[in-house]
């Protein structure tokens, strides 16, 4: 780690809302698919490393019943890293897996994004990881759809 | 007793060089990938990462791969790769309301709201083997049909919201902030709350979670029983990063949630209702969720006072016996040399034979008979054992 990390100014509720949003689909793209988004915003800034990309693990939490107690369920992977770009923006990613160099594209959209500027075009360069994520969700609930079922509860011939 | 042997080198590094072609098998056929394991044998990889406790697909098929296949030594692995990983912390409680649901069924209700949708499963299949597979035949694509949209913007109600709100079950424990407790971290320690119960069975061992549920529904601590949802699907985990202050998402997790409907308790005071046992996995592993509801039920029977009188009830016995790690280290420590105590054992033998034999003896010469019997218990016998070492080493 180069450096303490600096806390960034929490932003407003619906600020945070779209940097969530921002950061769910970096989680969902492939590696692949945020070097595209990347190379789309044609950035030429060098994003320094804060904290070089790290596996780790988070304790997955449940609920007892489902909206009780927490439990810890297990852990899983994941995989952080920090990034600072020469106009002192900071990015952030932490995504499941062990996939470092995702982390670190991911982490430099993130600082992109903080600059007003280029918040739109960050958001457009994801677009193509939205739609792909969509299509995805909806052929999977079509094929879900299909095995729903009707069960009728018969009459026992007894008498 | 285990004491240290040393020398063998030649010869084990022999044996795992040798481990490592029988697990390559014939060099002819082709090698499998980790991700050929973990899209074909999913629910296998699902079962490594619920009993190695540790959610990662690509690490659990290829521990699978390492292993040849065994699952206890998959889970060895998986399990010992944990250790050499910092934790950044707990992640937000996941909500299963809010999951992706690509299967939902309830035994007891057939029209709830939401509907029940079957999804990948084995159920109402004729268990016929498919030769066909054998031929590497490729299956018809999966039907598909409109998907209803949802009411409420995603939220599946539970079954048992829908019996809560008429009271007529028992709500879940209430949130009020508590630490939770964590066997990762902190021994368990007797009497276990329900969190650390459920942890321990959540990675305990599918084939002794099965076993103990299975007994409950014998008899030996009956819970009466049903299913009141299953529901398998991806759900968002999310994060709190210290330097950030706000939920950031890492992503889906698929997992299997059962709510198991059970009997039902009143008193004078407290009109009747059903009471609850949970059961959480990752991936699709419905039995393993099924079985662990029924023994997180079972195991509270202290708390809903009903009497404790079989294996499933006995939070010692299931919560010290469940996981397959430890159990396993236990039973195989025995194959390793054991040559020192051994010889203690084996001395002793000789011994309470010779004065056997000496009792024998004097017995028939009509002497009295002050040696001790060699039919004595397994206690004594111990003892024995340890004044000889002590005899022995002087």
């Amino acid at each position: 780690m180069s450096g303490p990390i600096p806390t960034p100014r929490a932003g407003d509720a619906p600020e945070v809302a779209a940097r969530r949003a921002v950061m769910a689909l970096c989680g969902q793209a492939s590696a692949g698919e945020l070097r595209d988004a990347l190379a789309r915003l044609a950035c030429p800034d060098e994003a320094e490393d804060l904290r070089p990309p790290e596996t780790g693990l988070v304790m997955t939490r449940g609920r007892i019943g489902g909206d009780g107690r927490p439990f810890n369920l297990g852990e899983a992977t994941v995989t952080r890293a920090a990034v600072r770009l020469p106009g002192g923006e900071t990015g952030f990613a932490y995504h499941l897996g062990r996939d470092r160099a995702k982390a670190r594209l991911a982490a430099t959209l993130d600082a992109l994004w903080q600059r007003r500027a280029e918040r739109a075009a960050v958001e457009a360069a994801l677009a193509p990881v939205a739609a792909r994520r969509e299509a995805e969700r909806a052929a999977r609930d079509r094929r879900t759809a299909a095995t729903r079922v009707n069960f009728f509860t018969l009459a026992r011939g007894e008498d | 007793m285990y004491v240290a042997v040393k020398g063998g080198e030649a010869a084990i590094a022999n044996a795992h060089r040798l481990l490592a072609e029988a697990r390559r098998g014939d060099p002819a056929v082709p090698d499998l990938a980790a991700d050929q394991i973990a899209e074909q044998l999913g629910l296998l990889v699902d079962r490594v990462m619920t009993e190695g406790s540790l959610h990662d697909r690509g690490l659990a098929a290829l521990a699978l791969k390492q292993a040849r296949g065994d699952l206890v030594e998959a889970v060895f692995l998986v399990r010992a790769y944990r250790t050499t990983l910092a934790r950044f912390g707990a992640s937000e409680p996941v909500d299963t309301g809010a999951m992706a649901v690509r299967r939902r069924i309830s035994a007891t209700y057939k029209d709830l709201p939401g509907g029940q949708v079957l999804g990948p499963t084995f159920d109402y299949t004729h268990r016929l083997i498919d030769f066909g597979l054998a031929a590497g035949s490729d299956p018809a694509p999966a039907a598909e049909a409109e998907a209803e949209p949802q009411a409420d913007a995603g939220v599946t109600a539970r079954v048992t919201d829908l019996l809560g709100r008429d009271g007529l079950i028992e709500p879940s424990p209430r949130d009020a902030g508590a630490p939770v407790g964590d066997l990762t971290r902190e021994p368990i320690d007797f009497p276990a709350d329900r969190a650390v119960r459920l942890q321990a069975l959540a990675r305990g061992d599918e084939g002794f979670v099965l076993a103990l549920a299975y007994s409950t529904q014998r008899g030996y601590g009956r819970t009466h029983p049903f299913v009141g949802e299953i529901r398998f699907g991806e759900v968002a985990v999310e994060f709190v990063p210290e330097e950030l202050g706000f939920p950031v998402p890492l992503g889906t997790l698929a997992l299997t949630e059962c709510q198991m409907v059970n009997q039902f308790h009143g008193s004078a005071e407290a009109p009747p209702q059903f009471t609850r046992g949970y059961g959480l996995a990752f991936g699709q592993s419905e039995r393993k969720a099924m079985a662990m509801a029924l023994v997180d039920r079972a195991l509270r029977a202290e708390e809903l006072g009903e009497p404790v009188t079989a294996p499933a009830q006995d939070q010692e016995f299931v919560l010290a016996h469940c996981d397959a790690l430890q159990a396993t280290g236990f039973v195989e420590h025995l194959k390793l040399p054991h040559y020192v105590d051994f010889q203690a054992e084996l001395e002793l033998v000789r011994r309470l034979r010779a004065e056997h034999a000496a009792g024998r003896r004097d017995a028939a010469e009509g002497r009295p008979d002050d040696a001790p019997d060699a039919g004595q218990d397994a206690a004594d016998g111990r003892q024995d054992a340890a004044a000889g070492r002590q005899e022995a080493a002087a």
